[in-house]
């Protein structure tokens, strides 16, 4: 006689496997309408049709990856069905904050140190040096101007005190600290808005007591080959730079701790982040989540070393990542 | 009547920007006033005069050779219309992108933007120069160099300056793109708006035109200066077979 | 039954590639050739826009000045100004007036094109020498007759010439319109200007648009001149 028991039993088990082999079917077809769940990659970006009404202005500063940054936002939006603009290129971070004011922008992704530093006014030794704090602080700055200041992407791209592997191995260099006595010798080239900046020359100035033999202002775009060509002894690049790895360049350690993390976030005007709500929030986080450090450099490489355009290699990021067919 | 009105606003802006210094639109530093534009011409004219220095050296002394023994004519001609198909920001671009960026890679850069219109222009003023006259020269006795240095120079003096004039000019226009390559000229508030403000952008751009304008105006003295009195050049050959020799007036390019 | 996980491709070491490397990379070029097409047609419309109208401007001026002599210091001194002015500065004296655009860039382009033209033209003109001018008159053509059939014709060497240097001056004085916002092959270089096969691309693009246009007038010139090359060449 079969014991019922048994019987419910393997019923349960076929049942459950049948049910396992369907689910695996959908999966397998690349999740289109599925909805996250623990353990499933991300899925495809949902178009929402009444996004339609509102347009969102999506701009950027002008280095790589700030331009890849905001061709994957753009790009993202539209997906979503949102009307897209892009004023990508704009300048430095002044620039952008400006137009994000006088609402030329809706939104462009800005970095929580920077933020802190060129925008709030937050002193050396105030800098949070934890990421989650830096970013904390940063949205609490931004809300007071009316802007949104969305969740952070877990990578980090710092300003970098960097000389050539030559430099480094004639002087004896590992850490910024090492500068001391021989910054005098030394030219310093940066960005024009680096003499102000106090995560760039006025920072090394005050904090490690540096006093360089001369600072030349040099246009951000050739921040590497001023390094390559010999006409500076030191220069600023970002950590995420791929001519880094190109070049052998040397990253001095922050062996004082000057420097506060740079996580990226989209800052956005209030009006445009409510007519998204908690979709669009969501739909940020999505995006952010597949931007780590390694994701960052291997999209800056693809543009700065494959020399292929922001807004192809914005789109390989989407499709890659599965957010996008 | 409105836009009449903002364009005047915008140049009043800009005049006031050469004059008095102001917090940089970036913030953190002063920009404007007449001190920085000063600096800023300082380098523009450093580079220019130098490059122009380096191309004449060359170009004047290679241009009388060619004239005088006839040789080269082809090279000589055709290379202002080689130079000027080439444009500056290209010229530019490839040395900043083959070479490298700094001071001496722009210097030859510039060099060789300046050459060709002084080359030709030496070339074909000595070729201009009557054979009647050199002939007496040489039957004076006179030796290669020395008709070079007493007869044919001094008489294609006015067409050399009319090149000199001409590159001149150029090079101080392409010296304001000089901030791509890493040297910070007059062109420094136009490429990078950002630091310097519309007004920046605009003022330097008034002082570049009235730059290159005076640049011009100062080589044409110089030229008329160096123009014997009762010179008039005559074409030869005549352009067409006919008995009569013609009266033209000289195009310099 | 696998999932598939969607990540980003990340490279161990992305620094080998040709143009990781800054060289001329004939694949890299083809690949990716169209991203000059556009600006090069922005090139080739502003360049011949500008011309064209500059042209007719100077034309039409150089044959009222030949006419009323007085006409000629005040035209060439103001044409001259224009002339010397560098383009790069006229685009943006123009800014505040034109806005950005391709307007302000053919504005700039035509004014520099107009003391070429004029000069050419009126030197053409001159050289019509006197003994056929008077063959003409002798024939009984009137002044307008006397123009357009017999001293315009002759003087096409010099205004085909004048032609040919404000097309092959332009084609480069173009190359800086995109600072006025107007496109062109310019836009291109600056994008990129460190690596050694894009500023090869654009730049060439440049100098053999140049070198076509150049190339056309001269055929053209050669086909309604035919009589001059009968003339021993100077």
């Amino acid at each position: 006689m079969r014991n019922p028991r048994w019987v419910a039993l393997m019923m349960l088990l076929l049942g459950s496997l049948a049910l396992a082999a369907c689910g695996s079917d959908d999966d397998e077809e690349g999740g289109g309408g599925g909805s996250a769940d623990s353990g499933e990659p991300s899925s495809a970006i949902q178009r929402n049709e009444e996004n339609a009404s509102t347009t969102i202005t999506v701009g950027s500063k002008n280095f790589t990856e700030q331009m890849v940054l905001g061709e994957i936002y753009a790009q993202a939006f539209e997906a979503a069905g949102y009307k897209i603009e892009k004023q990508l290129n704009l300048g430095d971070e002044k620039t952008a904050l400006r137009a994000l004011e006088a609402g030329d922008i809706d939104a462009y992704p800005e970095y929580t140190g920077t933020a802190l530093l060129s925008f709030f006014g937050v002193e050396a030794d105030k800098l949070p040096k934890e990421e989650d704090q830096a970013y904390q602080q940063a949205r609490e700055g931004f809300a007071e101007q009316q802007l949104t200041a969305f969740e952070p992407t877990p990578f980090t791209s710092s300003n970098e005190v960097a000389v050539t592997k030559q430099t480094a191995d004639q002087r004896n260099l590992q850490r910024i600290s090492d500068l001391e006595g021989q910054a005098g010798e030394l030219t310093l080239f940066g960005s024009p808005e680096c003499r102000q900046r106090l995560d760039c020359l006025l920072g090394l100035q005050q904090v490690y007591g540096l006093d360089f033999k001369k600072f030349t202002p040099v246009d951000i775009a050739l921040r590497h080959e001023v390094l390559t060509e010999g006409q500076a002894d030191v220069s600023i690049v970002f950590t995420t730079d791929p001519q880094i790895q190109r070049e052998g360049f040397v990253l001095l350690e922050d062996d004082k701790g000057m420097f506060p993390p740079y996580n990226s976030t989209l800052v956005m005007r209030d009006e445009i982040a409510e007519q998204g709500g908690a979709e669009l929030e969501q739909l940020v986080a999505q995006v952010n989540e597949g931007l780590t450090d390694e994701a960052m450099q291997e999209l800056n490489a693809r543009v700065d070393l494959d020399k292929k355009t922001p807004e192809q290699v914005a789109g390989e990021y989407l499709r890659e990542e599965g957010l996008m067919g | 009547m409105n836009t009449t009105m903002a364009a005047l606003g915008q140049f009043g802006d800009a005049i006031d920007f050469i004059f008095s210094e102001r917090e940089s639109p970036a913030g953190g530093t002063r920009v404007g006033g007449l001190a920085e534009l000063w600096e800023l011409m300082r380098e523009h004219l450093e580079l220019s005069l130098v490059s122009m220095a380096v191309a004449c050296a060359i170009s004047v002394p290679l241009g009388l050779w060619l004239g005088h023994t006839g040789k080269g004519g082809f090279l000589a001609i055709n290379a202002s219309n080689v130079g000027r198909a080439v444009p500056s920001l290209a010229l530019i671009a490839f040395f900043v992108a083959y070479v490298g960026v700094g001071f001496t890679n722009l210097v030859l850069a510039l060099v060789l933007l300046a050459v060709p219109p002084i080359l030709t222009n030496a070339y074909t003023g000595v070729r201009q120069v009557d054979r009647d006259t050199v002939d007496a020269a040489r039957g004076m006795g006179m030796t290669g160099a020395q008709i070079v240095r007493r007869v044919e120079l001094p008489l294609a003096l006015p067409l050399i300056f009319g090149g000199i004039r001409i590159s001149a000019v150029n090079v101080v226009a392409t010296a304001t793109i000089a901030p791509l390559a890493g040297i910070v000229t007059l062109g420094d508030p136009i490429i990078n708006v950002n630091t310097y403000g519309d007004e920046g952008r605009l003022a330097a751009a008034i002082v570049v035109a009235l730059l290159a304008v005076a640049t011009e105006v100062s080589l044409a003295g110089v030229q008329r200066a160096v123009t014997p009195r009762g010179l008039k050049l005559e074409a030869s050959p005549p352009r067409r077979r006919l008995a009569f020799p013609i009266k033209r007036r000289e195009a310099t390019t | 039954m696998s999932f598939p996980f969607a990540q980003l491709e990340i490279r161990e070491d992305p620094t080998q590639s040709c143009q990781a490397n800054n060289g001329f990379c004939p694949d890299w070029i083809a690949d990716n050739f169209d991203r000059y097409v556009d600006p090069f047609f922005e090139h080739v419309l502003l360049t011949v826009l500008s011309v064209a109208i500059g042209f007719g401007i100077s034309f039409a001026l150089a044959l009222i000045a030949y006419r009323r002599r007085w006409l000629i210091s005040p035209v060439t001194q103001v044409t001259g100004m224009l002339y010397t002015v560098p383009s790069i500065a006229a685009f943006f004296l123009l800014l505040p007036i034109t806005g950005r655009g391709k307007v302000t860039a053919i504005v700039a382009l035509v004014a520099y094109v107009l003391l070429i033209i004029f000069r050419n033209v009126l030197a053409g003109l001159d050289n019509v020498p006197d003994e056929t001018k008077d063959a003409g008159r002798g024939m009984g053509l009137t002044d307008r007759q006397l123009l357009w059939r017999v001293e315009v014709p002759l003087a096409l060497p010099e205004i085909m010439a004048g032609l040919r240097i404000a097309v092959t001056t332009t084609v480069g004085l173009a190359t800086l319109a995109f600072f006025a916002g107007a496109g062109g092959l310019g836009g291109q270089i600056f994008a990129d200007i460190t690596f050694k096969s894009n500023v090869v691309v654009a730049g060439g693009l440049a100098v053999l648009l140049a070198a076509v246009l150049d190339g056309l007038i001269l055929l053209a010139q050669r086909a309604i001149t035919p009589w001059t090359r009968a003339v021993a060449a100077r």
